[in-house]
């Protein structure tokens, strides 16, 4: 055996239980099983009293299969108050979670009595967590509980991803589902329990939920996600232990993760918060550009072909904005207007990009009031808010259809007449 | 001098009593949040509260330098605040499953508070253990306010708090609780009705605390009311009947306590535990005894109506055959419940023996013919309406027989006027 000090052991063993509590965990997230981590870890405790009142000495495997017993125990008792009574999962974790803990609690004060024999110390350590009294043996069961876990899921990948997306169609293909669903319950105890003694009751469910769902941020496919929640958990507890000296090591595990997920959520390319605002602030700037571009063409339809010249403060007065000024700037960059002092005009480019928008919201318009029997006095708002979104196909199969119907006005075959009247919407009136 | 003698025996009563009245204030202030939590489904939220008010508490004792109530209310109702904001929060803005954002607000917030309380309250009292298992054996020697343990004047406040705000509020937490929506479209905000109940599950958290340790406010918060959910199916009742239950957790858990001689906190969650499951074995409605029960005696009434149709079909063939007891048995599927289907028809003289074979007796054939004519009058309407195969309706027929009231019988008879044969061009009987 080589011979490590207890820091490297602490660093080996939190690394390799963050790793195999990512992996499981990914499922138990995607089964929408995240609190089941929590109640197995709760549930542990009354096993683990009678484990040590039977064999009384604390050695980790001993305590662990009273633990993996009281867990399985606990995890039947849901399923039972769930298929046979009208209880909801939620609460009969809840109550399950508590009246287990509260069992563990009346025999945990029935050890600690004084005339209670054998060595209770570390007892405490499945409530609070204490990787410091790792020991070598300790070590060997976290490698071979994550040997076989890792064995396991790489056995059965394909069964157990069917069964986490699309349990019924599984099914219906005649996999055994449940005994696959109990498979990673029963992976889901087992790396709970082991992990139990190092990093305690709270912070192990935390371990199960956390690299899971910071995975999840930066992918879409599930080898990916174990793999990518599997080095979280790991770096978690190599990091964990690392920069926490000195502090309660499972707290500092659990906030180490906790940072992971917190830059995840803000950064992740597609699914982080930064992008996402991003890409709504994209949306909304390109909305008021379009609307922008729209009322200029609007105002100044009457003297089409030619393209005049149109009063900033008759377009301020023409619907609602927000901050005119910033929008005209924009847009002036991006040379689709000119504009000077009070004076504003299309470019041939803005006319173009304008008639080509005014098209489609005209077209959604007439496509509402022919085939959704909209009152043309009710299509603008409506049009508004898809003709952002309509792709250059649809603007074409519309004009298409509205063309073979005779409804396309042949006077402007580039832009088609309104529906309605135009500036009713900014003016409040409904009626022509 | 006599109402002195009085005020004496009210200041210092049995310790018991203290500690009895404590629990039973704790576990009514929490059974009365419980209805709520469970209908709204979010029964993990005060698991969630309980553990998350920690760095709450230790960034107010921090701040304020005491542990006097009102600056541990802020800061509990502070963190739980955050709690429900960020739940909420990584839920529709991340698209985190919803009890997985639970899981990690909670987890990481209860790991904020262990590390805070290492720096900030490391030389003071502030177990964790007695967070989880409370000390409920020394609350007689509390702190006295006004003459009570703090203890329980701080549950006592949060239960009177919890009682005001269920009456004054009582028809907005109602219907928000059964219908969000609608309580939206009718003015009161449901979101409102959400954060301010778990402000109230977070105030009632942390006045327990002391007292009892959070595993007991966990298990008050639902257990209780999941119990009475079983016996009732109105809120009114089920508020009242959770309470009631809290209260005889309190007395039997003090009792047990002291009888076994161990943590009398853990025995309140295992007696409130121990009164969920006689609820689910022995409620009257929802419990499993009766359901079995039920299930019992529709699958002997589906037996004993097969037996009797299948003696109909062997008379209407006036085949010789005739079928011994277990012979019919095994052709029903030869389960113990047959035997006892057989022996209830024999008793209720339906069916008779002779030369130990199975006859039908006047009643019996017309219990009997009633059930083929159901069962003929589906099939024909099977065929006529759903454009079944033929080979396809008798299994559908042989279920749904059993349903078939006399008013269907009319309406479908009514239906397939005049047809008076089956599609298997078999008679229906009258």
């Amino acid at each position: 055996m080589i011979s490590l000090s207890l820091s490297e052991k602490v660093m080996l063993g939190t690394a390799l239980l963050g790793g195999m509590a990512g992996v499981v965990g990914s499922f138990a997230v995607l089964r929408g099983r995240a609190l089941v981590g929590d109640m197995l870890a709760h549930a542990a405790l009354p096993g683990v009293c009678i484990a040590f009142l039977i064999t009384g000495h604390r050695d980790l495997l001993g305590l662990s299969a009273g633990a993996l017993v009281s867990g399985l125990i606990a995890i039947g008792a849901v399923t039972v108050i769930t298929r046979w009574t009208r209880t909801k999962e939620d609460a009969a974790i809840g109550i399950v979670l508590s009246t287990f803990f509260g069992v563990g609690v009346v025999l945990l004060s029935i050890i600690q009595k004084p005339s209670t024999s054998g060595n209770k110390a570390g007892l405490n350590s499945y409530l609070f967590g204490e990787p410091g009294g790792m020991l070598n043996s300790d070590l060997i069961v976290l490698a071979v509980v994550a040997a076989v876990v890792l064995a396991g899921v790489a056995l059965f990948f394909k069964e157990f991803e069917l069964t986490c997306f699309d349990s019924d169609f599984a099914r219906s293909q005649g996999w055994p589902t449940l005994w696959l669903d109990l498979a990673m319950l029963a992976m889901l105890a087992v790396v709970t329990i082991v992990g139990l003694p190092i990093v305690g009751v709270i912070l192990m469910a935390a371990m199960i939920i956390l690299p899971a769902a910071t995975s999840r941020f930066w992918t879409n496919r599930l080898p990916v996600l174990l793999l990518v929640s599997g080095l979280v958990g790991a770096a978690a507890g190599l990091l964990g232990t690392q920069v926490g000296r000195g502090y309660p090591a499972g707290a500092a595990i659990v906030l180490t993760a906790s940072s992971f997920f917190v830059v995840s959520l803000l950064f992740a390319p597609q699914r982080g918060v930064i992008s996402t605002l991003l890409s709504e602030y994209r949306l909304r700037r390109r909305v008021a550009e379009e609307h922008l571009l729209r009322a200029l063409f609007e105002l100044g339809e009457a003297e089409l072909p030619a393209v005049p010249v149109i009063d900033v403060q008759v377009l301020r007065d023409y619907r609602h904005w927000w901050s005119l000024d910033r929008l005209l700037e924009r847009a002036r960059e991006e040379e689709l207007i000119e504009w000077s002092a009070n004076h504003v005009q299309l470019t041939p480019l803005g006319l173009r990009r304008a008639s080509q928008i005014t098209k489609a919201h005209r077209l959604w318009e007439l496509y509402l009031v022919r085939h959704a029997d909209i009152a043309p006095d009710h299509v603008d708002r409506d049009a508004d808010d898809v003709e952002h979104l309509l792709p250059e196909s649809l603007v074409a199969k519309l004009e298409q259809e509205l063309a073979a119907e005779g409804r396309l006005p042949t006077v402007l075959a580039e832009v088609p007449d309104s529906p309605h009247v135009i500036g009713a919407e900014a003016s409040g009136s409904v009626s022509p | 001098m006599s109402s002195n003698t009085l005020m004496l025996a009210f200041a210092e009563p049995d310790p018991g009593i203290w500690i009895v009245l404590t629990g039973a204030t704790v576990n009514v202030a929490c059974a009365l949040l419980g209805s709520f939590l469970i209908l709204r489904r979010m029964s993990m939220m005060g698991d969630a509260l309980s553990h998350a008010v920690l760095p709450g508490l230790v960034v107010a004792f921090a701040l304020s330098g005491s542990m006097g109530i009102v600056p541990m209310f802020i800061g509990a109702v502070a963190a739980g605040l955050l709690t429900t904001f960020l739940t909420q929060t990584l839920h529709q803005y991340a698209r985190v499953p919803s009890d997985a954002s639970m899981g990690i607000v909670f987890t990481a917030l209860f790991a904020l508070g262990v590390i805070l309380v290492k720096q900030f309250a490391g030389g003071l009292h502030f177990d964790i253990g007695c967070v989880y298992q409370g000390a409920l054996e020394y609350v007689p020697f509390a702190n006295r306010v006004w003459g009570l343990p703090r203890p329980l004047l701080s549950s006592l406040i949060v239960m009177v708090v919890n009682i005001f705000v269920l009456i004054l509020l009582w028809k907005e937490l109602k219907l928000s609780s059964f219908d969000a929506e609608l309580a939206t479209t009718m003015g009161f905000s449901a979101t409102l009705m959400h954060y301010l109940l778990m402000m109230l599950v977070s105030v009632t958290t942390v006045a327990s605390f002391e007292a009892v340790g959070s595993i007991l406010v966990v298990a008050m918060l639902i257990v209780p009311a999941s119990t009475a959910y079983l016996l009732t199916d109105r809120l009114g009742p089920m508020v009242v009947l959770s309470a009631v239950l809290g209260v005889l957790s309190a007395v039997l858990g003090y009792w047990g306590g002291m009888h076994w001689d161990t943590s009398i906190s853990g025995m309140m969650t295992v007696a409130a535990g121990g009164i969920f499951a006689l609820a689910v074995l022995f409620a009257p409605q929802y419990g499993v005894i009766s359901k079995v029960l039920h299930n019992l005696r529709m699958s002997l009434r589906v037996l004993r109506e097969d037996l009797l149709a299948m003696l109909y079909r062997i008379e209407e063939l006036k085949s010789t055959k005739s079928l011994t007891p277990h012979e019919a048995q095994t052709a029903v599927g030869g389960t113990w419940l047959a035997k006892i289907a057989t022996s209830q028809l024999e008793r209720r003289g339906q069916v008779g023996e002779r030369d130990s074979r199975l006859i039908l007796t006047e009643p019996g054939r017309d219990a009997a013919r009633q059930l083929v004519r159901s069962h003929r009058l589906w099939e024909a309407y099977l065929v006529k309406h759903l454009g079944l195969p033929l080979d396809h309706v008798h299994v559908p027929a042989h279920r749904v027989e059993h349903y078939i009231d006399e008013r269907i019988q009319k309406e479908i008879a009514a239906d397939l006027e005049p047809a008076a044969q089956d599609p298997h061009g078999r008679e229906i009987p009258e």
